[in-house]
């Protein structure tokens, strides 16, 4: 081998060693970008999954709670009077403190901590005249503290707990009196307006229903327009000028779709504002076009023997779209669905624009009850002020993130399991 | 006696003609092989028997395609029907990505030939020892048919297009995906079928031409050259270019 040869040689093969570092550069970054982003999230997020509470001791007295009956029934218990004992229960924790600064100590617990009381004798109506531990929920505020997320080493009057309310925390937090347990009603509570209250129920359940009703919309009319369009339609300028226009509506801005929504299903329509059905149906028209072409790519991709078999048995064309190609077809079919419904879960713009943006502090049990979706809240959430807020828009999108891994997990799944391979 | 017959046979593919004026008479329960170069439209004639151009919409049939004076190229026939009589078995083995036993009783269900589960037994049984593959799926007649070899899917295909008792069989190419011991196998099987029903059947191989059939077609460039017994076109054609392509002068 002459000298010229062995360099083009050497130069082919050092050009694609470094076309390789290249792509490992490129991938490194990409996952280096994702990690860091994961980070952030479930560093700030993790918190949330947390709840803290502050023990006290509650004396459920008669006399306070307004109670006159010997043996009192379930009704007495309901109306009793439980703004003394709550407030007993609270200013407990410091007797020296004069009754002007109670306030402090009040604000120390979520502003439930009347009705919290109150649960406690309702489920357990022998604690009456007994003096009882209970667990109130801590205030935002208090809840940051002990989560370690507020900085304590600023001036008092730029906080928002004091130096009073720190020295109570830390007495309560030496006798074991504040506790840290897994933030159930995270999960179970709807939105609200207080921190240590909020929940994702109304807004996990919006999105679950909104995607029902698209799903529900969607899936029929694109799967239906696919099959006729691939397997019926003649091909002419017609079908072509059709096509076309179902790409370009896949890569219309979502936004616009909401404008629709709002023009339309709320304006002419007159359907309920703030709702998962019209929100369902604002997504369904952004996810139509990516089933209509996941059904079409996937109809296509049935080998033509599969139809000439079938055809060359005397099936009539319906029969063999019916028995051969659209069962063949629906593994794809199937999973591009999934992957639309899962582009439509993390869709915000268009929900905000059809209402569904509204403070919804109710869970919703029909798609026609107001609700919010999981993005929305993220967003209504990222707009709070509050540092209890933070926390919490990091464990949405971790909810959120988990909800549409678990859909393309799906996707996976059933395009691996069920798609026939074609030798 | 003749079975289908053709005249003036002229295909179109938009403005391209394939076939020019082919009119041919096929014997009823006889082999008859049509043989030529590439391109040379035998598979698009073969295709005109059970009307499955009609799949391919630039395609255009002139002329008449009669079988049993029953005239095949019309709008008015019923293409189901004709496709219930005319079967077909294609270059590349195509069994549906079902189980053997759904793959023989596509035919007959659509039909509507079995009025009971044991008579659809009874088919599946027969159509698949016709096709001398019963003895070596009978135990695994619920797998999926397209996990047998190549010789035994091509073989099941047979089996599903004599499931409902045609009287045509078309064959195109059948054993060019085939291996020779595969290739033997389905050429035993078309000497017997012939027994029961007629057989058109298009192949590249000079050799099977000359063992299977009994009568022969030379198509080249759209047109049958010639057509005959398959004794003399092998071994004493009229024509210079049958003699020229028997012998492997060109094609």
């Amino acid at each position: 081998m002459n000298s010229f040869k062995k360099n083009l040689l050497k130069k082919r093969y050092n050009a694609e060693r470094r076309f390789q570092w290249y792509g490992k550069i490129a991938i490194g970054l990409a996952l280096s970008f994702l990690t860091v982003f994961m980070f952030q999230i479930f560093s700030k997020g993790y918190s949330a999954f947390q709840k803290t509470w502050i023990v006290t001791e509650v004396h459920y007295d008669k006399e306070l709670l307004l109670i006159d009956a010997e043996s009192p029934s379930k009704d007495d218990l309901e109306n009793a009077d439980y703004y003394d004992v709550a407030y007993k229960a609270m200013t407990s924790l410091d007797p020296g403190l004069p009754e002007e600064e109670d306030r402090q100590l009040i604000q120390m617990v979520s502003y439930k901590y009347e009705a919290e009381v109150k649960d406690l004798l309702l489920k357990n109506p022998d604690y009456l005249g007994k003096i009882v531990p209970i667990k109130l929920t801590a205030s935002d505020d208090v809840d940051q503290v002990h989560k370690r997320n507020y900085p304590r080493d600023i001036p008092e009057e730029n906080r928002r707990v004091n130096d009073y309310q720190l020295q109570i925390y830390d007495m309560l937090n030496e006798r074991g009196d504040i506790l840290s347990e897994f933030n159930i009603s995270f999960f179970t509570s709807p939105d609200s307006r207080e921190a240590e209250l909020a929940g994702i129920a109304s807004s996990f359940m919006g999105t679950v229903f909104s995607i029902l009703v698209c799903l529900a919309f969607s899936f029929p009319v694109a799967v239906l327009a696919a099959i006729y369009l691939e397997e019926f339609a003649p091909k002419n300028k017609f079908t072509d000028f059709i096509e076309v226009n179902i790409n370009n509506l896949a890569a219309v801005p979502s936004i616009v779709f909401g404008l629709l929504g709002l023009g339309v299903l709320l304006a002419v329509f007159n359907l309920p504002r703030s709702t998962p059905l019209v929100g369902g149906i604002t997504l369904s028209l952004m996810t139509l076009p990516t089933i209509i072409i996941a059904a079409r790519a996937s109809l296509k991709a049935v080998p033509p023997s599969i139809r000439e078999a079938a055809l060359a048995m005397g099936a009539s064309n319906m029969q063999t779209t019916m028995h051969h190609t659209v069962p063949l077809s629906m593994p794809g079919t199937l999973s591009g669905t999934i992957i639309g419904l899962a582009q439509a879960l993390g869709e915000t713009a268009p929900l905000i624009l059809i209402g569904m943006v509204a403070f919804v502090n109710t869970i919703p049990g029909t798609p026609v009850d107001p609700a919010a979706s999981l993005p929305v809240q993220i967003y209504i959430w990222s707009e709070s002020a509050e540092r209890g807020f933070v926390e919490k828009v990091s464990a949405c999108i971790m909810v959120l993130l988990a909800f549409l891994i678990l859909m393309n997990l799906a996707a996976q799944i059933v395009r691996h399991k069920f798609e026939k391979k074609w030798s | 006696m003749s079975k289908i017959k053709t005249e003036n046979v002229n295909v179109y593919y938009g403005s391209k003609q394939a076939l020019f004026d082919v009119s041919v008479d096929i014997a009823e329960k006889e082999v008859t092989a049509l043989i030529g170069p590439s391109g040379c439209g035998k598979s698009t004639f073969l295709r005109c028997l059970n009307r499955m151009n009609d799949v391919i919409e630039i395609c255009r049939v002139e002329g008449s395609i009669k079988m049993d004076n029953l005239e095949l190229n019309s709008r008015k026939l019923d293409v189901v029907r004709l496709r219930e009589n005319v079967g077909m078995v294609f270059q590349k083995p195509n069994p549906f990505p079902k189980t053997i036993y759904e793959n023989v009783a596509y035919g007959p269900t659509i039909h509507g030939i079995a009025q009971s589960k044991e008579e659809m037994d009874q088919i599946v049984e027969t159509s698949l020892k016709k096709a001398a593959l019963w003895n070596e799926v009978k135990d695994r007649l619920d797998e999926i048919g397209t996990g047998l070899s190549g010789g035994q899917q091509q073989r099941l295909c047979i089996a599903r297009a004599i499931s409902v008792s045609p009287e045509v069989i078309l064959m195109d190419e059948p054993c060019s995906a085939l291996d020779p011991i595969a290739t033997a196998q389905i050429e035993e099987l078309i000497d017997d079928l012939k027994k029961e029903v007629t057989i058109v059947i298009v192949t590249h191989s000079m050799s099977q031409a000359a063992r299977v059939s009994q009568k022969t077609g030379f198509f080249h460039l759209g047109k049958l050259i010639e057509f005959g017994p398959t004794d003399k076109i092998f071994k004493n054609p009229d024509n210079q270019q049958t003699q020229d392509y028997i012998t492997g002068r060109f094609g």
